[in-house]
């Protein structure tokens, strides 16, 4: 019970929030397109809050159950690798990089 | 009167929405497949088969939702999980400059239009910036949605048939950003912002091991707000 009513605010709260990014912006458009702080944050946000979302779960793929630390950083040297080297095709880098943790844990 | 008015609309009506689910193709390909690991995960994490799509109806963002996953799983608290979505999904907010809405008239197709507006659908619109209307533009949403709650489905559908949990599958989500944050780099080479990150996840993981994703995305929000009080010339260079 305890655990649908948590699941069901979770769900309520990061929809309501994702609603609000996308529909607030149509309604102030022109003030958020001339604010500095807003285009800076557009410049810097992405690329760091991504490598801190790469890290999270990396840290949570390596120290699971099982510390499983030299094949998550082999499984992401691997999707750096793919990405970079074979044209940035997300699910091609992505897949090369899963099928790789899930073989070095399974296998070895 | 209607009749000479009526026939061309709706036989553009099929048309626009022929080529609105081919503007969605391509993404497609991405979505679907990533939509059956997302389902995958939702089991393999030990939650309910239902999460899949009532996440992907209740909250319409596919890096979100393989994040809430293990954040659900984990019990992370609401307050973390409300300031990772803001976070997260902050990137919204800069989409509504250069997206065709103003070519959907109907108030419900144009809720549906910015409740589905996610990242692909704003990358897709980017790509080919003319000839939008209201019936393409919402029939690729709406294909979207469908690839991405269909994978889901498979892919929970496919755990539950395998039974065994398969280990070490969420390191997808790893992958994924990864991948993402190359391609942001690629995109917007700031190299500062990149080492504040990974100062603040650092400090946060010695600080608050325990809450390191939160506390990491603040310090690296307040290094920026900094960042952008304190103008210094060899910042722009960086």
């Amino acid at each position: 019970m305890h655990d649908t009513v948590y699941i069901a605010s979770a769900l309520a709260i990061a929809g309501a929030i994702t609603v609000a990014l996308r529909v607030i912006p149509f309604l102030v458009l022109q003030p958020l397109r001339e604010s500095r702080f807003v285009r800076h944050m557009a410049l810097w946000m992405p690329a760091g809050l991504l490598l801190i979302l790469a890290a999270a779960t990396f840290r949570s793929s390596a120290f699971g159950e099982t510390v499983n630390l030299w094949e998550a950083a082999a499984a992401a040297g691997v999707t750096v690798v793919v990405h970079l080297a074979l044209g940035r095709r997300t699910l091609l880098s992505v897949g090369a990089g899963t099928i790789t943790f899930v073989a070095l844990v399974n296998l070895l | 009167m209607s009749d000479c008015v009526l026939v061309p609309v709706v036989g553009s009506r099929r048309t626009e929405i022929r080529s609105g689910v081919q503007e969605s193709l391509a993404a497609g390909l991405g979505l679907f497949p990533l939509g059956v690991a997302f389902g995958l995960l939702v089991i393999n994490s030990g939650l309910s088969w239902w999460l899949a799509p009532a996440l992907s109806i209740a909250v319409f963002a596919g890096s979100m939702e393989l994040l809430l996953v293990g954040l659900l799983a984990a019990a992370t608290p609401l307050a973390t999980i409300a300031l990772t979505t803001f976070l997260v999904n902050f990137r919204h907010v800069f989409y509504a400059f250069s997206f065709p809405l103003e070519v959907v008239r109907n108030p419900v197709a144009k809720a549906y239009s910015v409740y589905a507006l996610i990242d692909e659908a704003w990358a897709i619109t980017n790509a080919r910036t003319t000839g939008w209307t209201s019936w393409r533009l919402v029939s690729m949403q709406v294909a979207l949605q469908l690839y991405w709650v269909l994978g889901g489905l498979l892919g929970v559908l496919v755990a539950t048939l395998i039974d065994a949990p398969i280990e070490g599958l969420g390191f997808a989500l790893c992958a994924l950003f990864i991948t993402l944050a190359l391609d942001a780099f690629r995109s917007r080479p700031q190299l500062l912002p990149v080492m504040i990150a990974a100062a603040g996840f650092t400090v946060a993981v010695i600080v608050a091991p325990d809450a390191a994703l939160p506390v990491g995305l603040l310090l690296f929000v307040a290094g920026l707000v900094l960042r952008h009080i304190i103008p210094g010339r060899s910042a722009e260079n960086a």
